[in-house]
């Protein structure tokens, strides 16, 4: 019972990516060619809410479920990683059109060449794993 | 009368969501993850999925203690579900279709893209089986998921890692991370996509 409450909230997530068309390589294509607001539109106000919420937690020092303080890690700032890995992450997301929740989703409505993308991101996973010590971060 | 109820109620949900829908309730889903005592990050299952099929054994970053990660399993897998009664059951009354606008449908027609406005599919015809046996998809469907496994762990995160969690809690790093995703964007939009058709 526990831990049906993550596959619920997996549920609502694939609702909100699929009917929002996110999901859809014409529409990561249009959001990199610039043509539509759309996708912005969408990450833009789940940042603007994502901001809200974020400051209520802090300043009402909200607690969670075990009631424990809620805190956010700060990311490292170790600048490399995350411009040389985003632009590698984003050349993947336009070509096929999916980052890894869509993967999931498109999965679940019977687009099961998926599976080749998914068993790809793992492999790309395991060689980033071999590759990490060897890598600037 | 109950069950025109729920006709109604599923037509409602059935309809295309607007981004104002869209964005706020990814927020909720962060939110409800963080009350739950969890960042919300979808990638990171890639690597729990590395670690529980022998992974850990080869090399330390796989060293994790993926039952600890189990919860982000259960929220890939509902996302599974998700899209199959999304697909399955709420269907909009044009079907599955991605609503772009005349921009896109010309710019996709100029490099041999052939769709037509108003019934552009959600998922591409190229990417499928068949599109996969061509040189372009296996490059767009196998290289794509490759680099997306491999960026999203060296950066950290991916877009709901780093777009949505990231820059709500104003981390410097998942602007840098966004800009790079825009970067790595753009130049297979504008250099590669154009040549594969």
């Amino acid at each position: 019972m526990r831990m049906s409450r993550y596959i619920i909230v997996g549920i609502l997530l694939g609702f909100i990516l699929y009917k929002s068309e996110a999901v859809s390589w014409f529409r990561i294509y249009e959001m990199f060619r610039f043509q539509s607001f759309h996708m912005f539109g969408i990450i833009g106000s789940a940042v603007v809410a994502g901001i809200l919420a974020v400051q209520l937690i802090k300043r009402k020092e909200m607690k969670n479920v075990l009631g424990k303080k809620i805190t956010i890690k700060d990311k490292a700032k170790t600048y490399p990683r995350y411009l040389i890995g985003g632009i590698i992450f984003g050349m993947g997301w336009a070509l096929a059109g999916a980052c890894p929740a869509p993967m999931f989703i498109l999965l679940g409505a019977g687009h099961t060449v998926f599976f080749v993308y998914f068993v790809a991101a793992m492999t790309g996973t395991f060689i980033y794993g071999l590759l990490r010590k060897r890598l600037p971060h | 009368m109950v069950e025109s109820f729920f006709i109604v109620i599923r037509d409602f949900i059935a309809q295309p969501w607007p981004w104002y829908v869209a964005g706020p309730l990814l927020a909720f889903v962060m939110f409800i993850l963080l009350y739950f005592g969890h960042e919300f990050g979808i990638s990171e299952s890639f690597r729990l999925m590395c670690a529980a099929d022998g992974a850990d054994k080869m090399n330390e970053f796989f060293k994790i203690n993926w039952r600890a990660g189990e919860w982000n399993l259960l929220v890939a897998l509902g996302a599974v579900f998700g899209g199959y009664l999304a697909s399955h059951y709420f269907l909009g009354s044009h079907g599955d279709i991605a609503h772009v606008g005349n921009a896109t449908v010309e710019s996709l027609n100029n490099i041999g893209i052939p769709v037509k406005l108003g019934a552009v599919p959600l998922v591409p015809d190229f990417i499928s089986w068949n599109g996969l046996l061509t040189g372009p998809g296996l490059l767009m469907i196998a290289g794509g998921g490759l680099l997306v496994g491999f960026g999203a762990r060296y950066a950290g995160g991916c877009t709901s890692g780093h777009a949505i969690s990231g820059l709500s809690a104003l981390q410097l790093p998942s602007l840098v991370a966004v800009i790079g995703f825009f970067i790595g964007g753009l130049f297979v939009t504008y250099f590669i996509i154009p040549y594969l058709f």
